[in-house]
């Protein structure tokens, strides 16, 4: 290091700040500029209608959201019942029974791997086990597909939440008599509450927005939902198929489910994440 | 509180019955990973042996005339990946060296959470920003301006239409950026203060210490990060099917519109009537299923090879 001067090593480090420092900022501005224009466009579509109507056909002026909205609630809602529960035993599995065995670190790996598999392959998947068995598009299909998303996301952040709870606390409840599965229902899962409930917030935050696993389970429909078993009207692929229309109204109802959309998922970010801040700080 | 009224049997039971639907539930895991697999065998196994290998290496798409091959979509998911990569991978490196080495605790709060909430920011949102807003952008400025100066390669050539494969890497880029700096970010955490600081110690810059010490030490974790951040480009949907232009073609121009396995999936599949078709196209999921399987493992590999290395969880 000798051999380069003092000046030019500062000048050197001085840029990589710089350019560091502008790549942080570019990352800001990225976001900045893409919640602007849904802010913008968004909020032009925002009406009466766009709450309390449902979806008009092709050719006919108006008409909103409603049977979407109303339709993306049951998916995700049906979802949660499924997802929820297997994701949460999955997790006390990998953080009280499986820790050492070679099943826990099998099902661990997994688990991480499922994370990152696209979400179009889950829907494909939920296409060939549900759709193409029954001949229809349905309901409980996008919802199996929804929870299958959900479910590594809450196997890891239940496993990570019960790792953080004091062994002492299991040992004492155990002292005392309490059997295994009340010690963690009852004990362990009331230390982590505010972590597990994190880990669904975000777990619904991520499947809200999916589109790709949904186009080939529970399709879409410009009707209310009536039946658990027929294609249901969501606000993703509603999103897809009115943005790629050529007719400005629909691009505007498309905007409009977008805002819907972005602010539903950013608002279960920030809470999540602003629960686990207010909980690291007790 | 004692469970005096029960005999100590029963509880053991209940205990036993309780372990096994947490291995049960832990079990679907496993059971998933499998029938993803077998699954799009199955459907896809029409086309596996009409077309055998020739599928990965026929550019025909033809639902008229029954002949499908993946070339297009496997090129177009290749070239824009890779354009994301190109572009993603420095800036994330720039932004957690920016969290990590520079910005103050307030600072790094929050310019840390607004990068992570840009990994929250739903796929098709990015998409619709990137067909109405970026592609002009794109078409007006960013391509006339790579034509002017890098035009004598073919890849910059040809005229700027806005959606193609480079928005489609593009996109792409912001979309896996977030995951690739918050691990990165994490990697370079966890390298020891007491080695950063002795090099400190010894009249290093910031810069210094990063390239010889912290990228060295963590260089396992970075690759992972990268690996993570490939295996979420390949599959991403619905913002590259908005971009792309979903047109079954390679062509040298990055300019050109050209599809991937996910676009084609997402544009096609509710339309293929044909069994071959639908067959064909399962195999392409099968394929990027396969990819991503490939590109997961690996980036968990390096990963926990770093963390065990350093005795600390990632």
């Amino acid at each position: 290091m000798i051999h380069r001067s003092m000046a030019r090593r500062k000048m050197i480090n001085r840029l990589v700040q710089a350019l560091s420092a502008a790549a942080a900022l570019a990352g800001l501005f990225v976001l900045a500029w893409v919640l602007i224009v849904v802010v913008q466009r968004g909020s032009a579509a925002i009406s009466w209608d766009f709450f309390f109507h449902r979806v008009a056909p092709a050719g006919v002026e108006g008409g909103g959201i409603a049977n979407a909205l109303a339709g993306s609630a049951i998916l995700v809602g049906l979802a949660i019942l499924f997802g929820v529960p297997i994701g949460l035993l999955a997790g006390v599995y990998l953080a009280e029974f499986g820790k050492h065995s070679r099943l826990g670190a099998v099902v661990r790996f997994s688990t991480n791997v499922l994370m990152g598999i696209p979400s179009i392959i889950v829907g494909l998947f939920v296409y060939t086990l549900l759709v193409l068995p029954t001949g229809h598009f349905s309901a409980w299909a996008g919802a199996v597909a929804l929870a299958i998303l959900m479910l590594p996301v809450i196997a890891r952040t239940t496993e990570d939440m019960l790792e953080l709870v004091p062994n002492a606390l299991r040992e004492s409840a155990m002292a005392l008599g309490a059997p295994r599965w009340k010690v963690t229902l009852g004990i362990v899962f009331r230390a982590a509450k505010t972590g597990l409930l994190t880990g669904m917030l975000l777990a619904v935050a991520r499947i809200s927005g999916e589109t790709a696993p949904l186009l080939f389970t529970c399709m879409n429909s410009d009707y209310w939902p009536t039946s658990l078993n027929a294609p249901t009207a969501n606000l993703t692929v509603t999103i897809f198929t009115r943005a790629m229309s050529p007719y400005a109204d629909w691009q505007r109802l498309a905007w409009g489910a977008a805002l819907i959309i972005t602010l539903s998922v950013l608002a279960l970010n920030i809470s999540a994440r602003l629960m686990l801040r207010g909980k690291s700080h007790v | 509180m004692p469970e005096t009224g029960k005999p100590a049997g029963k509880q053991r039971n209940a205990d036993r019955v309780f372990q096994w639907m947490t291995a049960l539930c832990a079990g679907i895991v496993l059971l998933l990973m499998a029938g993803f697999f077998v699954r799009l065998l199955l459907s896809s196994r029409l086309s596996l042996a009409h077309f055998g290998w020739r599928f990965l290496i026929s550019n025909e798409w033809n639902p008229y005339r029954g002949e499908f091959g993946a070339l297009s979509s496997l090129y177009g998911t290749l070239v824009s990946t890779a354009i994301a990569m190109i572009i993603a991978v420095p800036l994330s490196l720039a932004i957690a060296l920016f969290l990590v080495e520079m910005a103050g605790p307030r600072v790094r709060r929050i310019v840390g959470s607004a990068i992570e909430l840009l990994a929250a920011i739903p796929s098709i949102i990015f998409g619709m920003w990137g067909l109405f807003i970026f592609a002009p952008f794109a078409a007006k400025y960013l391509q006339p301006a790579l034509g002017k100066s890098l035009g004598f390669l073919p890849l910059f050539k040809g005229p700027p239409m806005g959606v193609g494969i480079l928005t489609a890497g593009f996109i792409l880029a912001l979309m896996i950026l977030p995951f690739i700096s918050a691990v990165m970010r994490d990697v370079f955490q966890m390298v020891p203060a007491v080695v950063k600081e002795s090099a400190y110690g010894m009249g290093a810059t910031t810069w210094e210490v990063t390239r010889k010490i912290t990228v060295r030490y963590g260089i396992r974790g970075l690759v992972g990060a990268c690996f993570l951040g490939l295996g979420r480009a390949v599959g991403e949907t619905m913002a590259v099917t908005f971009v792309i232009g979903n047109r079954h073609d390679v062509s040298a121009s990055l300019f050109a519109a050209g599809n991937s396995i996910a676009s084609t999936l997402a544009n096609e599949f509710t339309e293929a009537s044909e069994p071959l078709y639908l067959s064909s196209l399962v195999e392409l999921g099968l394929i990027l299923f396969i990819l991503s399987l490939a590109l997961q493992v690996m980036a968990h590999y390096w990963l926990r090879s770093l963390s065990r290395s350093m005795g600390a969880g990632l």
